[in-house]
């Protein structure tokens, strides 16, 4: 891809043709407030609050504005701070502001914007409060949809029909009515939603959040153990408790992408119906016995089962839930034992 | 298709318009009656009865008779009236001067319209057919000279030389925003696509314009004339007409023009065996003002929610519908096109100003005497309109303001009335051609309610994409309606005018871009209105309910008792023959008191601001 080479406040920026000015800048690490771009994403063009200015041209929001060779821009004048003030103070004034109650609390992009432009009391104060009081959508299992604190940036939008391609939501109404609906406004367990959280985790503010999150203090890099994808995930863990999951962007099998088991389907970690020993069945009941035990019982039977009918009569069938190096050593294991007779959930 | 055969020229023509405005007056019927009274008295072939589209555009004299040759107007017609005016077409009797049209200031009869002040002012190009021909009917047009430009294109012209004309003639985009037409048409032509469209667009959503669904209504075939030059200049053979669903009338008439073009030939395949091939489809709109809009109005023709493409992006004339070059105009600029062909771009630039070229049409309303829709030269003054052609403010008010561009627009003063209105001087006076709109109010609207009005309607209009004007014209309505209220605060003006200001700026398209001009124009030129409601907590104009107050005068008031048995809340005390009093802190200021007290006493008055009990 050819180089392009543009100045921002003063500085020279290399970056490739195509990439927006918004996107370059962030790269360089120069920060343009932005609220509706995100980089998985279509650009929109709805905040208002990437405004900058390009030398003999005039006003233009960064996030729709492609780089050109040469193109001189400012992020820092009277006029952009303007604009760029009015949008995020009547965001704000339109925000059901109890932050230290969100969930998203000093990761909400709202936040960032408003700490960079420095909103001061007496300005808001000047303002009418906007915000509406709506119902809020508990109806997901594993998230919850607060249009309160929803500020039509569309990322969920796009998520769903860009990521997901999925389309579950979309911009309904008008004016200030205008919110972000399912079809024909139905809560969202109603819809077509996956419930693969793509959107919760791209909102910039607290609108979409996850049920009863508990914010991890350390993570850890793994697979997730559910189908034979493998895609990476990064476990929040808290105390020595997995609180969250999250795609590994990083992860080249899945770029941080995850569906509904993978993102939402760890509670089994510390389930009370969890098995955490074998069982054997005695006179009709399982009853708890040590991996010797059991290990000695599978033995015994598939000897008395080879001996009776041949090796033939032995067939196994391995799970997905294990891994490719658990799975190749089954299937060596059967073959020792004689039958060609192997199968694997996941090959449905 | 089968022709009408007429065995006589008739000797006299009676036009009745058809219009919605018409027929809601009435027209539909005094049309019926009148046509059977003249066919009883035997006199169908000398007297033809015929319907057009439209009146003459003197909307509040519905319905209206026009007696052709002889250019009589008979106004405000009514069944009843039928069987006398039937009968003065028999030989030796006299003219029903009762109903001619009478000066309102002098209250002489004028037999003739052109001698009206309303019409003498005007210069009907666009609008020449509307009003005499039937829109129903092909063949009306064509005897009018209809489909003798698109003959003309088609058989003796190359595309880029209409694109010359077009450019010649200095027509500007009669949509509003006033882009040049012919380069409009030229980067079309220029887009290097083989698929291209042309969409005509006639969603006209602005309160108080009704320009667009009058020519429509009247002359539906200048539209789709102008829409096939235009399709063979940039080189495209589809046209979609985007037009209000609530205009039914309109959708029907072009409908049927479309039918009857198609029968002849000027819509299809090798249309005057030019190998130029064309059609026109029409696309109801759903009822969003927004889809005015041409980027939110292409994409709702895709079947996708309207909502306007943010710039920088693409013109639509490089990238429109269904992402192919597309050409797309008003319905009046489509309507202009016929004209410019058949007479010349030099006679088109030859009216006008410097920069805007032609004429410009409005709807007058709102506080003049005469209503309606009329057709200027651009240059002329906004005094030759009010006071010429709109006969000045009625019942001896005085003006006020007059408010151009719809809610896109602005509102201007008494001191700018004798400015030459054309794109460029509205705009540098913080208003607007835009679609046409043109709303005189008097004295006594408050400026601070007209604006909060017009940010009511774009505040439920916005599309609800961008913060600024989504929260921004939301932020002004909840400030402005706090004003009206007597909850304004000093500050409020001046936060008003830094939000509008960067709502300006910021916004994503022409809603937004435009919403705060009717409060930006109205704290320009009337900034005093603004500080006596928060100031004095009165409202000058006695609109806002809040900030006035309902007084019975006891020097006028004979104790009739008429206001006390009306008051709905039991404010008013007082027994027969005894001064009435209203309790100030009971009243609701519904105002029924002052609607109740017989004329003859007028003892109720509304004054500004509110009074306390005992003053």
């Amino acid at each position: 891809m050819r180089k392009i080479t543009f100045v921002i406040n003063g500085r020279k920026i290399e970056t490739n043709e195509r990439n927006t000015i918004l996107r370059a800048s962030l790269a360089h690490g120069i920060y343009i407030p932005h609220l509706c771009d995100h980089p998985d994403l279509t650009p929109f063009g709805g905040c208002r609050l990437c405004v900058v200015e390009i030398e003999g041209r005039g006003l233009t929001i960064s996030c729709k504005a492609p780089v050109e060779e040469g193109l001189v821009v400012q992020t820092e004048t009277p006029v952009i701070n303007k604009v760029r003030r009015i949008a995020a103070e009547l965001l704000i004034v339109n925000h059901h502001a109890e932050c230290l109650q969100c969930v998203r609390n000093t990761e909400c992009k709202l936040q960032d914007i408003a700490a960079y432009i420095g909103i001061e009391a007496d300005h808001l104060q000047r303002l009418r409060q906007t915000a509406g009081d709506h119902p809020i959508d508990n109806s997901n299992p594993f998230f919850i949809r607060n249009p309160n604190k929803c500020v039509l940036c569309g990322i969920c939008v796009r998520t769903c029909e860009e990521i997901n391609g999925v389309r579950v939501l979309d911009f309904a109404f008008r004016g200030y009515e205008t919110k972000i609906s399912t079809l024909m406004n139905k809560p969202i367990n109603e819809s077509v939603c996956e419930s693969c959280g793509e959107c919760v985790v791209r909102c910039p503010t607290g609108a979409l959040i996850i049920k009863d999150y508990q914010r991890p203090d350390r993570v850890v890099t793994t697979i997730c153990p559910y189908c034979g994808t493998g895609c990476g995930i990064q476990l929040g863990v808290r105390g020595n408790k997995v609180v969250s999951v999250r795609g590994d962007r990083d992860n080249p099998i899945n770029k941080g992408q995850l569906c509904v088991k993978g993102r939402f389907g760890y509670h089994f970690i510390d389930h009370p119906d969890r098995l955490t020993t074998p069982l054997i069945k005695r006179n009709g009941a399982f009853v708890k016995a040590s991996w010797d035990k059991a290990l000695e019982l599978v033995a015994t039977k598939f000897k008395e089962a080879q001996d009776r009918y041949g090796p033939e009569a032995l067939a196994g069938l391995s799970s997905a839930r294990i891994t490719n190096e658990e799975n190749y050593l089954f299937q060596k294991l059967l073959r020792c034992l004689g039958t060609n007779s192997i199968d694997h959930c996941a090959r449905l | 298709m089968i022709r009408k055969e007429r065995s006589k020229i008739p000797v006299k023509t009676l036009l009745l318009g058809q219009g919605t405005c018409c027929i809601s007056a009435g027209a539909e019927q005094v049309y019926t009656a009148l046509k059977r009274e003249i066919a009883q008295l035997g006199m169908a072939d000398s007297v033809q009865v015929k319907r057009t589209g439209l009146c003459h555009g003197f909307c509040q004299l519905d319905p209206v008779v026009i007696i052709e040759p002889e250019g009589l107007l008979y106004s405000e017609v009514k069944v009843d009236d039928v069987p006398e005016i039937a009968r003065s077409f028999l030989p030796g009797e006299r003219l029903v001067e009762r109903l001619f049209y009478h000066s309102p200031v002098t209250g002489e009869a004028i037999p003739r319209y052109r001698d009206i002040a309303f019409y003498q002012r005007q210069q009907r190009t666009v609008l020449k057919n509307c009003g005499y021909i039937d829109p129903e009917e092909i063949d009306d047009y064509l005897t009018n000279g209809g489909y003798q430009a698109l003959r003309q294109v088609l058989l003796e012209m190359t595309p880029e030389q209409v694109i010359k004309q077009v450019k010649d003639s200095g027509l500007r985009g009669l949509g509003g925003a006033g882009f040049p037409t012919g380069r409009k048409w030229e980067s079309c032509y220029q887009a290097a696509e083989n698929e291209k469209y042309v969409v005509c667009n006639a969603d006209e959503g602005d309160p108080g314009a009704f320009q667009d669904r009058s020519i429509l209504e009247g002359d539906p075939h200048s539209v789709l004339e102008g829409m096939i030059i235009a399709g063979y200049a940039v080189g495209a053979a589809q046209g979609y007409i985007y037009v209000r669903a609530e205009y039914p009338l309109a959708v029907k008439r072009l409908r049927s023009a479309i039918v009857q073009a198609r029968e002849e030939g000027f819509l299809g395949e090798d249309i005057f065996g030019s190998g130029f091939g064309f059609d026109i489809e029409i696309f109801p709109g759903a009822g969003a003002f927004v889809c005015g809009e041409s980027t939110a109005l292409v994409l709702s023709i895709e079947g996708k929610r309207g909502m306007p493409k943010p710039l920088p992006r693409p013109r639509t004339t490089e990238v429109g519908l269904w992402n192919k070059p597309t050409l797309l105009n008003n319905v009046k600029t489509f309507a202009a096109i016929r004209w410019i062909i058949n007479k010349g771009a030099d006679w088109f630039s030859s009216i006008g100003t410097k920069k805007s070229k032609g004429t410009a049409i409005f709807s007058l309303t709102g506080k003049t005497v005469n209503c309606g829709l009329i057709e200027v030269p651009m240059g002329i003054t906004l005094r030759e309109i009010i006071f010429g052609i709109g006969g000045g403010i009625p019942d001896n008010k005085k003006f006020k303001a007059v408010q151009t561009g719809g809610p896109s627009g602005g509102v201007l003063p008494e001191s700018l009335l004798d400015t030459a209105i054309d794109f460029d001087s509205l705009t540098a006076a913080g208003s607007m051609m835009g679609s046409g709109g043109m709303v005189v109010v008097d004295e006594e609207t408050c400026m601070v309610d007209l604006a909060r009005y017009f940010l009511d309607f774009t505040q439920k209009e916005s599309c609800g994409q961008c913060s600024l004007c989504r929260l921004g014209s939301l932020q002004m309505l909840e400030i402005l309606t706090a004003i009206t209220k007597g909850e304004g605060r000093m500050a409020d003006i001046d936060l008003l005018i830094e939000l509008g200001e960067g709502i300006k700026i910021g916004s994503l398209c022409g809603l937004g871009q435009s919403a705060p001009n009717p409060v930006l124009s109205t704290i320009r030129y009337f900034r005093a209105e603004y500080e006596a409601h928060i100031l004095m907590q009165q409202c000058p104009a006695k609109r806002c309910k809040a900030l006035i107050s309902y007084y019975i005068v006891p020097d006028k008031c004979t104790g009739c008792t008429a206001c006390q048995r009306q008051c709905p809340v039991n404010a008013i005390t007082g027994d027969r023959k005894k001064i009435h009093v209203i309790d100030q802190n009971k009243c609701t200021r519904c105002g029924i008191c002052l609607s109740v007290c017989p004329e003859r006493f007028s003892a109720v008055e509304s004054v500004p601001g509110r009074l306390v009990s005992g003053d």
